[in-house]
């Protein structure tokens, strides 16, 4: 089985799950700081969820609302179909993963793994035997008698996930759990984490300013500015079909390109592109622009359009123009390419970032070299 | 040689500070009753004149009765006011830990007289009971300071991560603050201790008849043949003085190892 296609079987099953955690309204004022601006959201029961979004954004806040830490002025908070209003953090079917993981230093590992059976009736060879099979989930078999304060970062973070997950908990809640490891490390820690997911089953609510993690790893994101939900969505949905331009922006790159709106037609918006010419957007495609954009503008990704080399036979569109600029990745190289025509609008040329993987065979072209670039009126999106 | 001037300084400076210090045992155990040089030999009676005497006895009795109580009130108050300090935001937070730390720069004299003003008018008896008062009251800055610098290096999220876990408020606090503090309330004990231990002037205005070491010590001043006595007296203070300091010291480094903190100095 492919991680694509369990992927895909895992977000068909809970799609169809039954709600988690329901948020109604909510509101929250830090004094004269609103922080939390009518939040409405419903997150399925098994879902890898993710709160997305940049500092100061209220995400942070939301998901320590959720867990009982925070107060709210209003709005209802559902878990498991119970009103969590009045109850403490303490009783709630929630447990967190701190962004600093929260270690008990004075503690072994397993005495910190085992912390929140202290009110367990079970016996206490029970109880030593759950620990262990806990660090055992996370890849921490025979670390329970290590001091916890001579752990690594993983290891802290792995702690920290058997801590949470020994009390079988409804929901996890995850608060930036890999800002504070290394690239290599929170790549492998991003898998684990998605497996780990799977198997337990919970319903898993993450944290995060990084883009690249949340589309890594969640069923669904939902993307706050300013404390409110700017888009909830699948990552693909969320990475082609970003519903504002400032999530656009958010979430890897976009090319923006001015546009005329020539009119409505029964699949689409007919738009005049500069460089592009008249395009009929599909209505899939097309968004609402933010208060304070400038006029309707197209947006497309680096690699959703192709450069042709000599002797390819191109697929869609063609427009042709000049690279401007080469900056070469090792796996891709990034051109901006001056398209034909594209100073028409209002004078002022606006190159496009062009993303191309480098594949055997195929040679990085120079700057000033001309190129046809191959698109077609899907991979566009408007902003109306 | 570079740097000559500079280690000649250092060398009087300490000599200044320390030589002082070291005379008290050499006449301490020097049988001559008269404190000058040349000594005439090794003796220990001084020692035992001075287990044997009544009144100093008692003063050591009341010394570290109020010592003793005062540094677990002072460190008990401490407790509290690092932890409003350090987790809790409140009305005219600055001015009310400023004036617990006022004691701290207030003339000893000035907060002896006022106190003893204050006790008479309330027409409270004056023993060791109103000593301990004054003396909780001049540890409290040093317990305080102490114990929010232990309170500060504590992560806010442990609290919150033991409370998630089921535990109540309370059970947190116990479980997971008291003992990652518990090094910091061991300084505190044992630096209030050593305060209120060789503290004169409010032992003298508020101690009523009772004796103190300090107050005991300065009344014998007066007879030149109590003087080797008080050598002895001196130098076993100085010895308790040591050990206690560098236990406040090892708990001290104890618990920044213990949370990996940084070191950021302490009083050894």
């Amino acid at each position: 089985m492919t991680t694509s296609s369990s992927t895909a079987a895992h977000r068909a099953r809970t799609a169809a799950a039954r709600p988690m955690i329901e948020c109604r309204a909510i509101q929250k004022h830090y004094g004269d700081y609103h922080a939390l601006r009518g939040i409405d959201l419903t997150i399925r029961a098994g879902e890898f969820f993710s709160l997305l979004g940049p500092s100061g954004c209220g995400k942070t806040t939301l998901l320590r609302t959720i867990a009982g830490f925070e107060d709210i002025q209003s709005g209802v908070i559902l878990i498991d179909g119970q009103d969590m209003e009045g109850v403490p953090a303490n009783s709630r079917p929630t447990n967190m993963v701190f962004q600093s993981y929260a270690i008990f230093p004075h503690l072994t590992v397993a005495e910190n793994v085992g912390f929140g059976l202290r009110r367990d009736p079970r016996s206490k060879a029970e109880k030593a035997a759950a620990v262990e099979e806990a660090l055992e989930m996370v890849g921490l078999k025979g670390y329970g008698k290590r001091a916890s304060h001579a752990l690594s970062g993983g290891q802290r973070q792995r702690v920290a996930l058997a801590r949470a997950l020994i009390l079988k908990p409804k929901v996890l809640l995850l608060d930036e759990p890999l800002s504070a490891l290394d690239r290599k490390m929170r790549e492998q820690m991003q898998v684990e984490l998605i497996k780990l997911q799977r198997q337990v089953g919970i319903t898993f609510v993450l944290v995060t300013h990084d883009q690249e993690e949340a589309l890594v790893m969640s069923d669904r994101i939902a993307v706050m500015f300013d404390g409110q939900i700017a888009q909830l969505d699948g990552p693909e949905a969320l990475y082609a079909r970003p519903t504002s331009r400032r999530v656009a922006n958010f979430i890897g790159v976009m090319n923006f390109l001015p546009a005329h709106v020539l009119g409505d037609t029964p699949n689409g918006v007919e738009v005049e592109v500069p460089g592009f010419g008249r395009v009929e957007i599909p209505s899939a495609n097309v968004s609402h622009s933010d208060p304070g954009d400038a006029g309707p503008q197209v947006g497309f990704r680096p690699e959703a359009v192709s450069m042709v080399g000599a002797g390819q036979v191109a697929q869609g569109r063609i427009t042709e123009g000049v690279i401007d600029e080469v900056v070469y990745y090792g796996d891709m190289t990034y051109y901006d390419v001056r398209l034909d025509g594209s100073a028409s609008f209002d004078g002022k040329a606006r190159p496009v970032r062009i993303a191309m993987r480098n594949v055997f065979g195929r040679e990085v072209q120079d700057v000033g070299t001309r190129a046809k670039v191959s698109w077609s009126p899907g991979s566009l999106v408007l902003f109306r | 040689m570079k740097g000559g001037g500079l280690r000649a300084y250092a060398i009087c400076y300490l000599l200044f500070l320390y030589a002082p210090i070291v005379l008290l045992p050499i006449f301490a155990f020097n049988s001559g009753t008269i404190i000058a040089f040349p000594l005439k030999g090794f003796t220990t009676q001084w020692f035992l004149q001075m287990f044997e005497n009544a009144s100093m006895r008692r003063a050591l009795g009341n010394s570290l009765t109020i010592a003793v109580c005062s540094s677990i009130f002072a460190t008990c108050l401490g407790v509290f006011a690092a932890r409003a300090s350090t987790r809790f935001e409140f009305p005219a937070k600055g001015p009310i830990m400023g004036l617990i730390m006022l004691p701290l720069v207030l003339p000893e004299i000035i907060v002896s007289i006022s106190l003893l003003v204050v006790l008479l008018s309330l027409g409270v008896q004056l023993n060791i009971l109103t000593v301990i008062l004054g003396h909780t009251l001049i540890c409290m800055p040093y317990a305080t300071v102490i114990l929010t610098t232990a309170f500060n290096s504590l992560d806010r999220s442990l609290e919150e991560a033991a409370y998630d876990l089921g535990e109540t408020k309370w059970s947190a606090f116990r479980l997971v603050i008291l003992p990652l503090v518990m090094p910091g309330i061991i300084s505190s004990l044992l630096m209030s201790f050593t305060i209120s231990l060789d503290e004169f002037i409010i032992a003298f205005f508020l101690a009523g008849n009772e004796p103190t070491l300090p107050t005991y010590i300065y009344s014998q001043l007066r007879f030149p043949k109590q003087i080797p006595m008080i050598m002895a007296l001196g130098t076993v203070l100085v010895l308790m003085s040591i050990i206690l300091l560098t236990i406040a010291e090892y708990f001290r480094r104890r618990g920044i190892a213990k949370t990996g903190a940084k070191d950021t100095g302490g009083f050894l």
